[in-house]
């Protein structure tokens, strides 16, 4: 529901970050976090939303280096698609386009 | 009661008896059944028409089986339960009967999914057991399901299938058992590949007595290719043929395949001979029908005796 | 439970897109244990279709509401304060639901949200699968507890067809053998001999949905 919400705001991408696979401090919150995400993604898919404004990371809170790292990857793939359609209120993105787009840069 | 069925008069003769089957166009054709019966004629006593079978639409077996008695053919109509509820069933058995039709098998039949229309609503309004409960009563009590009487009771010879080769194995003899108390006189067995699994089953049949109350029919069919061998070992379901088998064609060059295969055919309707309690063959060679008048000469089975 | 799924997003879209005021009701019973149309998965529909609209350049108000049950006046009913202010009710009830929205608010249109499918069980979390047809007339004492209606891809009464293979069903290798099945149950139980051997009649179904739409009425229970 809060990835729901936050793409109904109007964000342009969300990213998760979830310990190391097999270090959860909850045991396994992050492998159902993970099939939560993907449920998502199907949702932002069949309304026209490209899936990969939605990423789920993995790393410790001692991965500093590792954090910046995702920042920086996520910053630029969201720069590369351009704003949400929520945003644009133009209706579906091509996913195609946008993959074509990215493997030009 | 006894009826007019030449398959009948055949095993209570005490002969082997030998059926066939035809399976029937997907198109209005009545030429299509013409043809293969011609290269039926004098080699069986009887012969099947298919009732959609695997589920794909064909011409009714109603239909064909008038084609062929105006052939002078005694045909075998096939009946599933799969496409029609009991009124349509009891009124198809008295069509059936008055226009001549003296042979019936009932069958369950095979689920839609397997067709051409696997959209289709099924109907199992009744099982294959309680199909030939009520050819029976119908037959011999002269009564409908409802029990009102008729007015002029159907003779029907009435068939069943058998799969000695399905699971659960051991239960195969006491479905047998169940069609044999539901009033079934003949079966006709799912073809045989694997003769030792099949003699383990006619051993169980024997034990129990079945085989004096029922006359039942080894089903044999010739393999064309290792092809052929494969699809049906892996891809039909119930079926077991064994390695053995598939070897020994692959021995053969590709363009030798198919006699042996027909030599497979023939021996098997040999062994079939000798075991306890099997009556005659039923050989179903599917699209191959001009095959059916060699492998009943190679087996020695002609000509068919007069009744 | 009645074991529902969500229909496709697109094919909602599709039904709602002449609306922009809408109620989206769910229930607190089957559909919520399924996970098709509790309170949770109202929350998540709405905010996806509200998304949908916006990517669209256009807006959508929807009133969230989650009922006790659908399938009792008194708690359809509870909307009645409001349900004139809007042009459609949204129902992710099981069938049942969206038509007693319908016949409670004749001049709103009723939609469905979700297919209703079967009454079922869960095998573990997240899967639910069928068990009861609703015939009408229960067998499960003759058969080991297992049903042949159900479990059998046939409905047949009297044993397995031929092509039952490896306790699987010759439609599809995901599905048991419902005879095999009961087969294995009626042993187990030592009730086989007692059971499988007798013949099975022919079956009334005029008593299962073949009848025609059935009622039970309770005198006692009638105010």
């Amino acid at each position: 529901m809060h990835l729901m919400k936050a793409f109904e705001e109007g964000m342009d991408g969300v990213y998760v970050a979830g310990c190391l696979e097999g270090e959860c401090h909850f045991l396994r919150g992050n492998l159902r976090a993970k099939k939560r995400v993907g449920h998502v993604k199907g949702i932002l898919t069949a309304l026209g939303i490209n899936p990969e404004r939605l990423q789920m990371y993995n790393l410790s809170a001692a991965m500093g280096g590792r954090f910046v790292e995702i920042a920086q990857e996520m910053t630029e793939r969201i720069k590369a698609l351009g704003p949400s359609p929520v945003n644009t209120g133009q209706g579906r993105e091509s996913v195609e386009e946008q993959q074509e787009e990215e493997e030009k840069q | 009661m006894k009826t007019e069925s030449r398959l009948e008069k055949i095993l209570d003769k005490g002969a082997f008896a030998v059926t066939s089957e035809c399976g029937p166009p997907r198109g209005a054709d009545p030429d299509v059944i013409r043809e293969k019966g011609k290269l039926l004629k004098g080699v069986v006593d009887a012969a099947n028409i298919t009732d959609c079978q695997t589920s794909v639409v064909r011409m009714s077996s109603f239909a064909s089986c008038l084609i062929l008695k105006e052939m002078g053919f005694d045909p075998i109509l096939q009946m599933v339960t799969r496409d029609r509820n009991r009124i349509a069933i009891q009124s198809d058995i008295l069509g059936a009967a008055a226009l001549g039709i003296n042979n019936m098998l009932c069958l369950s039949g095979d689920h839609q999914r397997f067709g051409d229309h696997p959209q289709a609503k099924n109907v199992y309004d009744i099982d294959s057991i309680q199909l030939i409960m009520t050819v029976k009563k119908m037959r011999d009590e002269g009564k409908f399901l409802n029990d009102e009487e008729l007015t002029k009771p159907p003779k029907l010879f009435i068939g069943a299938a058998a799969n000695p080769f399905a699971d659960p194995f051991e239960i195969r003899a006491l479905r047998l058992a169940k069609k044999v108390a539901a009033g079934v006189q003949f079966i006709q067995t799912q073809c045989i590949f694997n003769l030792d699994r099949f003699a383990e089953w006619m051993r169980q049949v024997v034990d129990m007595g079945l085989h004096e109350r029922v006359a039942i029919l080894g089903g044999v069919t010739p393999l064309k290719s290792v092809g052929m061998g494969k699809y049906m070992k892996n891809l039909v379901p119930g079926m077991d043929v064994p390695d053995a088998i598939i070897e020994r064609l692959k021995g053969v060059e590709k363009e030798k395949q198919s006699a042996e295969g027909i030599k497979i055919c023939i021996e098997s309707i040999q062994r079939l001979r000798e075991m306890e309690g099997v009556r005659g063959v039923h050989i179903m060679a599917i699209e191959w029908e001009e095959k059916v008048k060699e492998i009943a000469e190679g087996a020695g089975l002609l000509p068919r005796p007069k009744v | 439970m009645i074991v529902a799924e969500a229909k496709p997003i697109e094919e909602v879209l599709a039904m709602i897109d002449r609306y922009d005021k809408i109620i989206l009701a769910g229930c607190k019973e089957c559909v919520a244990v399924c996970a098709a149309g509790g309170e949770k998965e109202v929350q998540l529909l709405a905010s996806a279709l509200r998304t949908a609209r916006k990517t669209a350049g256009r807006e959508i108000e929807i009133r969230e509401v989650t009922l006790e049950r659908q399938c009792d006046p008194e708690y359809v009913e509870g909307i009645r304060g409001f349900a004139g202010d809007y042009q459609a009710i949204l129902s992710i009830a099981c069938g049942v639901g969206v038509q007693y929205m319908a016949e409670h608010y004749k001049t709103i249109p009723a939609l469905p949200g979700l297919n209703t499918s079967f009454m079922g069980g869960s095998l573990e979390q997240g899967v639910w699968s069928e068990r009861c047809q609703g015939c009408g007339s229960c067998v499960l004492h003759l058969t080991g507890g297992i049903c042949p209606i159900t479990r059998c891809s046939k409905s047949l009464l009297n044993g397995p067809c031929g092509g039952s293979a490896q306790g699987k069903c010759e439609v599809d290798p995901e599905i048991e053998c419902g005879w095999q099945l009961i087969i294995d149950r009626l042993k187990a139980l030592g009730e086989f001999e007692a059971r499988f051997v007798e013949l099975f009649p022919v079956r009334d179904w005029s008593t299962s949905r073949d009848g025609g739409q059935r009622k039970i009425v309770r005198e006692d229970l009638k105010q």
